[in-house]
């Protein structure tokens, strides 16, 4: 039997930009039918594409849209590839304009490039159930910035079937990407629950880039990854009974084995028996994961229930402000000057104004690690105190000025601070809050609307 | 056979997810042999514990006999997530790590098959 294959160049907005052309040469020599997905919509992502959007009307899509697409742009409407992103982020038509101007830039057939839109749900907001814990927010809390709800794969498969080369999404859920062109060429139906359950465990795999492939894996010594710098992006290889292989594009680095699989495979997941999206409530308690060859992957035995009849929402709200200092100490009483610094910051009026609202570390002992009390530095000895060490203070304010002022007193270290202080470095950055919420399926309505239309 | 004292890193690998301020860590087995062991071990209090100072408020143990992997789903350690963490790592993608440094009594031959089982399937493809 035939597979089908998808193929993903991007896990993430940022993402490598020379993700694709690897992908793309290996599906054309495959010589089978196949999908290109991008992801590059994270929880913030939409809402920044909003606050960018409230500048330029224009605006809101993934700011690397053109890079991304246009070194394999050519090839995929040349060899029937269809290409699914949900780069439309918070402006999914003024993507597909910008999509349909670089194909003409590149003298190119005019593309049939779909959007799908109705996924902003701003207006149900007081219907929606809070996410367990998280606030209730109204539709006119002046701090919202987006309420956008996770869609499904089935108006991806509209758009295919009724002709797309390019499908451009806003929010969806990240295994439609994968699950929307696999229902568009198997024909599976919303009642086919372990076949849907099969292409959304496929898209999961896919729907971080390399983390299947090598990335956010590698540990020197026990788990090598070979070739790093140019690690290949996956590929999917998916069965109409629905068994998957993961593999990846010919002639790049990484590697594709059964650890790096099961890693993904429970990536963000929690209760393994109901992992719930908008097409079939996923059951990977009887996945089964094993070597198919050098770098290949089977993966069989996903099983489905009916999705929930909620849909999950991320509501953005305006997050107010962080301010960010660092400064470095190095050689003989490194980790006492750092002390030093530290303490120095917490007595400053402009940090204590702040209080309960900034955090201070000291990088190189376990700030990564540590809660904001700092209790495991406390009991931490084991590191070299005449090595090097940074001290970071951040600072949260609902407005620019009070975090920023908490900053700028890690630059006056510089001449006011321990000695040998070195490599200040600032930032202040504004910040959106995320909230969840169900909002009721039937209530959120996907439109197909092609550009050409 | 005699015990010695291991760091959960010798045993297995792991990855960390987040979802708003809940983070999840896939814990796996270099011998999937071994997860009774581990499960002895690895309990969902000592999790508790150990991610305390991070302000763990529920930890959920789910078993994945298949894969030879456990799933801790750890509430309320992303210090309000990624959006609000005034931390450097509001994403929890460092906390596998912290799970990894955790010390185990182990017998001596459940060691060594770990130790084999790395090298043989870290052997690079040729």
């Amino acid at each position: 039997m035939t597979p089908f294959l998808v193929g993903n160049a991007a896990g993430f907005s940022g993402d490598r930009i020379d993700a694709a052309p690897p992908v793309v040469a290996t599906l054309m020599a495959s010589g089978l039918p196949a999908a290109l997905t991008f992801e590059t919509l994270a929880e913030r992502t939409l809402a920044l594409g909003q606050l960018a959007r409230r500048q330029a009307p224009e605006a809101g899509y993934e700011p690397m849209l053109e890079k991304l697409l246009a070194p394999v742009l050519a090839d995929c409407l040349r060899h029937g590839i269809r290409i699914v992103g949900n780069f439309g982020a918070a402006n999914p038509l003024a993507a597909a304009q910008r999509i349909a101007a670089l194909a003409a830039s590149l003298s190119l057939p005019t593309p049939r490039i779909a959007v799908i839109e109705g996924d902003d749900v701003r207006h149900l907001l007081d219907q929606a159930t809070p996410w367990e814990g998280d606030r209730k927010i109204a539709p006119d809390d002046p701090r919202l910035v987006s309420a956008n709800a996770y869609l499904g794969a089935f108006p991806i498969a509209e758009a295919l079937g009724a002709g797309a080369d390019i499908v451009v999404t806003g929010r969806c859920a990240d295994p439609a990407l994968t699950l929307g062109p696999l229902i568009a060429h198997v024909g599976w139906a919303p009642g086919d629950l372990d076949a849907l359950a099969s292409g959304t465990l496929a898209g999961h795999l896919l729907e971080c880039g390399t983390q299947v492939t090598g990335g956010y894996f590698a540990d020197p010594g026990i788990k090598d990854v070979p070739g790093m710098a140019r690690i290949g992006f996956p590929i999917a290889e998916v069965r109409q009974d629905g068994a998957i292989i993961i593999t990846k594009a010919d002639q790049t680095g990484g590697r594709v084995c059964r650890r790096t699989v099961i890693e993904q495979v429970l990536y963000e997941i929690h209760d393994p028996s109901a992992y719930l999206t908008p097409d079939v409530t996923l059951d990977i308690t009887h996945v089964a994961v094993e070597a198919a060859g050098r770098n290949r992957v089977l993966v069989q035995g996903a099983r489905g229930r009916p999705p929930p009849a909620t849909l999950k929402a991320t509501i953005s709200l305006d997050g107010g402000f962080l301010g960010e200092g660092e400064i470095g100490y190095a050689g003989p009483s490194a980790f006492a000057r750092a002390r030093l610094a530290a303490e120095t910051l917490r007595a400053r009026p402009a940090v204590k104004a702040l209080d309960g609202a900034t955090r201070i570390d000291l990088i190189g002992l376990c700030a990564l690690h540590d809660g904001d009390a700092g209790a495991l530095a406390a009991g931490r000895a084991a590191f070299d105190p005449d090595g090097e060490f940074r001290v970071r203070l951040a600072a949260r304010s609902p407005t620019r000025a009070p975090a920023e002022a908490a900053a700028r007193e890690v630059l006056a270290l510089y001449c006011c601070g321990p000695a040998g202080g070195a490599g200040v470095r600032l930032a202040v950055t504004p910040r959106i809050a995320t909230a969840s919420a169900l909002v009721p399926a039937a209530r959120v309505t996907p439109r197909v609307k092609f550009l050409d239309a | 056979m005699s015990l010695v004292e291991v760091s959960l890193r010798d045993l297995a690998h792991a990855r960390s997810g987040d979802k708003g301020d809940r983070l999840n860590i896939a814990l796996i087995a270099w011998v999937p042999a071994h997860l009774p062991l581990l499960t002895d071990q690895v309990t969902e209090a000592r999790v508790a514990d150990l991610f305390a100072p991070r302000g763990a408020s529920r930890v959920q143990r789910f078993i994945l006999p298949r894969l030879g992997a456990m799933n801790f789903v750890i509430d309320t350690v992303l210090q309000g997530g990624v959006n609000q963490s005034l931390g450097l790592d509001g994403h929890g993608k460092s906390l596998s790590f912290l799970l990894l440094a955790l010390r185990l009594r182990v017998p001596d031959t459940a060691a060594s098959e770990a130790r084999a089982a790395i090298a043989s399937e870290n052997a690079p493809w040729q």
